[in-house]
């Protein structure tokens, strides 16, 4: 990704940062300027929840090449406990164990790095809460 | 009286057993695991670095000390293996924490005395009252050269500290530092993988620094070695700090707690941080604690630490380092070990 | 508004094109378009391309191929939805002709997919995903879909072997499509023990990596009395809808909501239901995706798509064909040529011209062509007259 994008969603990315409707209430991440629900334009700033559970999920075994030195690495859809679903990795497990509404907690990793030379990008994962 | 507020750590939960380094290298296994008193070591996955683990030692940390992070008033990390040569490690960790933008924050670097190096300067501020709370970590994701005798120990881990003045956990009761130049073992610039003297590394670097800062410590402080309940040295393997605690005259009980090198590994500028988290972890009110880095090149930080009746209740706040270090591992073979540190020569898009 | 009228088709051998340029598939393609259709002139053009600019380093992509068509002074644009800009160009060209600003319209779709390393097509081929928070956590296409099935098995019960039989037909069809890119007879047991790529989804559950081009002409439904073609094929009805691009901020995802939308505007446009279409191409870039697009357009209900193509159903003997071309399964996937080749497909099933793939008395065709997980969907409802 490149730098300037990624330094733009680094409240997200590191924190989870994610917008509240002023309005009706609805959460957002990443944030929006107008809300689909209730057309709204007013928004607070929140942290989702480090906690959820996995929603779907599969085992990526052909990578991209980027992410080839982890594959193959399971990745899922998690709902976090504030009902905002997101796309991540979940790492830290094996494979065979993860089920569906299983819960877990997102921890802090390296996604991807723009080669050796380049910038190291961070972001989150999901781990399996024992 | 400025101490620690809050203490958390972080273990990757990989691991490589010394057996099977040697067997790669058709080393003897069994003269090594008693040499160094190690069995095995744990190893960083490709996504785990001495930022991410330092952003989750410090997110353990914060959990214990309940304070907002905004009123972290300076933060600072120590590594042998920051993941940037320029670029700084704690920025990221004081944006993950929410620790912006005011704030003073730096790397720090002396071999595996560079977490000690953290946690002293934070607390020094604390104490001068610069700021209300401030972060020392320690973290490494240290390589060794393959085949190398560092190989078998070069470990990752991270600790992470939170000094603050009230609502102390383990009081600083007295500080000491001991260096000298001494070239036992170093890494100069774009080099991969760090040299060492061999022996040289003991007797006039890590023995004698040990040494000379406890016993300046404990002559700062009038006090002796039955004073205490707990002493954690730094262990680049299981043996040295057993051999210089009974140099110096404690017992194996001592030191029992925070000796966690055997199924851990040297975790470098982590490793007497770590030991210090284990104690912390099962510390009584009223336990007086020593502890003494050593970091080549060379250098030892003491400190003694006294536990306050706070601690009982923040011990479960957060993950246990016994817990990191011996639930949830998996054993990896050489071969993804070797993949995962990067040891494997690979084409340039990749 | 005028009626309007598919006139002429052209498509060519798809696969991996090693000896052609972008521009040379797409002008084969055009050619037999205009020849098929006899006219003389075309009054303006709609391509669909995803993505010339990471595929072959070129946008700009409507000059190029009129230009190389010998047309270059009419209006010709490029349209884009992902892997629905195919069924994107028709449309636009359908509302050309309806509005009145041209009478006879080239649309067709194009692309040119091996001119990378699989993994440049790869990463080309997952921008129609959410670039900043799907792809940059490393999921991939086929892993989009994946996570589509395995919700979809978890609701439902659908099984590996029922994804597996929707491979199984749609190469039966292929096999008797002289254009498709693989044509070979497969078994559930050869799609069961391939290659696994993305859990549940084995490469034989997979489109493949395709070159080809599709046109078609299309023009007022006056301007065909003047042209001696028979039988007239006309479009009743088209519908066009989006969704959210992220797979995650779907509240459901088990159907296509984009889908569901288009095929309403489409079937309320022709006055038809699902139980009136004799024949339809659907958009089975993956196995699990054929079975949820038949759901979500109420073929069947959620979770009867499985048992339904197992037991035969969506042949093109069953109650509903489905994919009689082939699909993309087995037909290919040049991504941005799909959907008009799914409007071929129709044309030549209704002007009774599909061969040994024949649907019997096929009178009323529709045509669903999807973008990325299901973020686009344009769908359209063909009759012959």
């Amino acid at each position: 990704m490149a730098i300037p994008n990624y330094w733009r969603s680094i409240p997200q990315r590191y924190r989870y940062e994610a917008a509240k409707c002023t309005g009706c209430g609805k959460i957002f991440f990443p944030p929006r300027i107008v809300c689909d629900e209730c057309a709204s334009r007013s928004f607070e700033t929140i942290n989702l929840s480090r906690y959820g559970k996995i929603v779907t999920f599969t085992v990526i075994r052909i990578a991209p090449s980027q992410f080839v030195d982890q594959a193959p690495y399971p990745i899922g859809i998690v709902e976090l406990n504030d009902g905002i679903k997101i796309c991540t990795q979940i790492a830290d497990c094996n494979p065979d164990d993860l089920k569906i509404g299983m819960p877990v907690r997102l921890e802090f990793r390296k996604i991807s790095q723009d080669g050796t030379p380049g910038i190291i990008q961070y972001g989150y994962k999901a781990v399996p809460v024992k | 009286m400025a101490g620690i507020v809050g203490y958390g750590a972080y273990i990757p939960r990989n691991r490589i057993r010394v057996a099977d380094i040697a067997k790669t290298w058709g080393a003897d296994a069994p003269s090594y695991e008693r040499g160094l008193l190690l069995k095995e070591k744990s190893v960083p996955s490709p996504d785990q670095d001495t930022i991410t683990m330092s952003v989750e030692a410090l997110r353990n940390a914060l959990q214990r000390a309940k304070i907002d992070a905004q009123k972290i008033g300076a933060l600072y990390i120590g590594s042998e293996s920051h993941p940037y040569a320029v670029k700084p490690s704690g920025t990221v960790v004081a944006e993950a924490i929410n620790a912006i933008p005011d704030c003073h924050c730096a790397d720090y670097e002396f071999a595996c005395k560079a977490g000690s190096e953290s946690m002293f300067v934070a607390l020094s501020l604390v104490e001068a009252g610069q700021v209300e709370y401030a972060v020392g970590i320690g973290a490494d994701t240290s390589q060794g050269a393959p085949g190398d005798a560092l190989e078998y120990s070069a470990a990752a881990g991270a600790a992470a500290f939170i000094m603050g003045k009230t609502n102390v956990l383990a009081e600083a009761v007295v500080t000491y530092s001991y260096m000298s130049d001494t070239p036992d073992f170093w890494r100069r610039e774009h080099e991969f993988y760090p040299r060492h003297a061999g022996r040289f590394t003991g007797e006039p670097a890590y023995f004698s620094h040990t040494i000379g800062a406890t016993k300046g410590i404990l002559e700062k402080a009038g006090m002796k070695v039955s004073d205490f309940k707990h002493v954690v040295f730094h262990q680049p393997n299981g043996k040295f700090p057993l051999r210089v605690g009974k140099m110096l005259g404690f017992t194996p009980e001592q030191l029992e707690v925070g000796l966690l090198t055997p199924t851990l590994g040297n975790t470098y500028s982590a490793a007497s941080p770590l030991g210090l988290t284990a104690v912390l972890d099962i510390a009584e009110p009223g336990d007086q604690i020593l502890m003494v880095s050593y970091g080549s090149g060379a250098g030892s930080d003491a400190f003694i630490w006294k536990v306050t009746d706070k601690i009982t209740a923040v011990q479960n706040a957060a993950v246990k380092t016994r817990t990191l270090l011996d639930e949830n591992k998996v054993y990896i073979d050489y071969g993804t070990y070797a993949k995962y540190r990067g040891k494997i020569r690979m084409n340039d898009n990749n | 508004m005028r009626d309007v009228a598919i006139i002429g088709v052209g498509m060519n051998k798809w696969g991996e094109l090693w000896k052609q340029s972008i521009h040379e598939i797409f002008v084969e393609a055009a050619l037999e378009a205009i020849d098929d259709a006899g006219v003389d002139h075309i009054d303006s053009m709609y391509v669909g391309c995803m993505s010339g600019g990471l595929f072959n380093g070129q946008e700009h992509l409507a000059s190029v191929l009129a230009d190389y068509l010998g047309v270059a002074s009419i209006p010709a644009a490029r349209v884009e939805s992902a892997c629905a800009s195919g069924g994107l160009a028709v449309k636009c060209g359908i509302l050309d002709v309806m509005s009145g600003a041209s009478d006879i319209v080239l649309v067709g779709g194009v692309e040119k997919m091996t001119d990378v390393s699989g993994d440049a097509a790869t990463f080309a081929l997952a921008t129609a995903a959410d670039q900043e928070y799907e792809v940059y956590q490393g999921v991939t296409f086929p892993g989009l879909y994946a996570m589509m099935a395995h919700a979809h098995m978890h609701k439902y019960g659908t099984t590996s072997a029922q994804l597996a039989a929707v491979a199984v037909k749609n190469h039966a069809n292929g096999s008797k499509n002289p254009l498709a890119q693989f044509p070979q007879l497969i078994t559930v047991d050869d799609v069961l023990n391939s290659v696994m790529i993305a859990d549940p989804l084995h490469i034989l559950d997979c489109s493949p990596i395709t070159d080809g081009a599709a046109a078609a002409v299309i023009c007022s439904l006056e301007t065909t009395k003047r042209i001696d073609k028979k039988p007239i094929v006309k479009f009743t009805g088209f519908g066009h809808a989006t969704a959210s691009i992220a797979l995650h901020s779907r509240s459901d995802l088990t159907t296509l909501t984009a889908t569901t939308e288009a095929g309403n505007r489409a079937f309320k446009m022709a006055g038809r239901t699902p139980a009136d279409i004799d024949v339809i191409e659907v958009h089975d870039c993956f196995t699990i995706a054929e079975l949820m697009v038949l759901e979500s357009l109420r073929f069947f209900e959620p979770g009867q798509a499985g048992p339904a193509t197992e037991a035969g159903l969506t042949q093109i003997d069953g109650k509903i064909p489905v994919n009689a071309s082939g699909g993309l399964k087995s037909k290919g996937h040049p991504v941005g040529a799909t959907g008009v080749a799914q409007i071929i497909e129709i044309t030549k099933q209704l002007r009774g011209e599909a061969g040994d793939r024949q649907v019997k008395n096929a009178r009323i065709g529709m045509t669903q062509n999807m973008g990325g997980s299901g973020g686009s969907t344009v769908t359209h409802i063909m009759e012959v007259i």
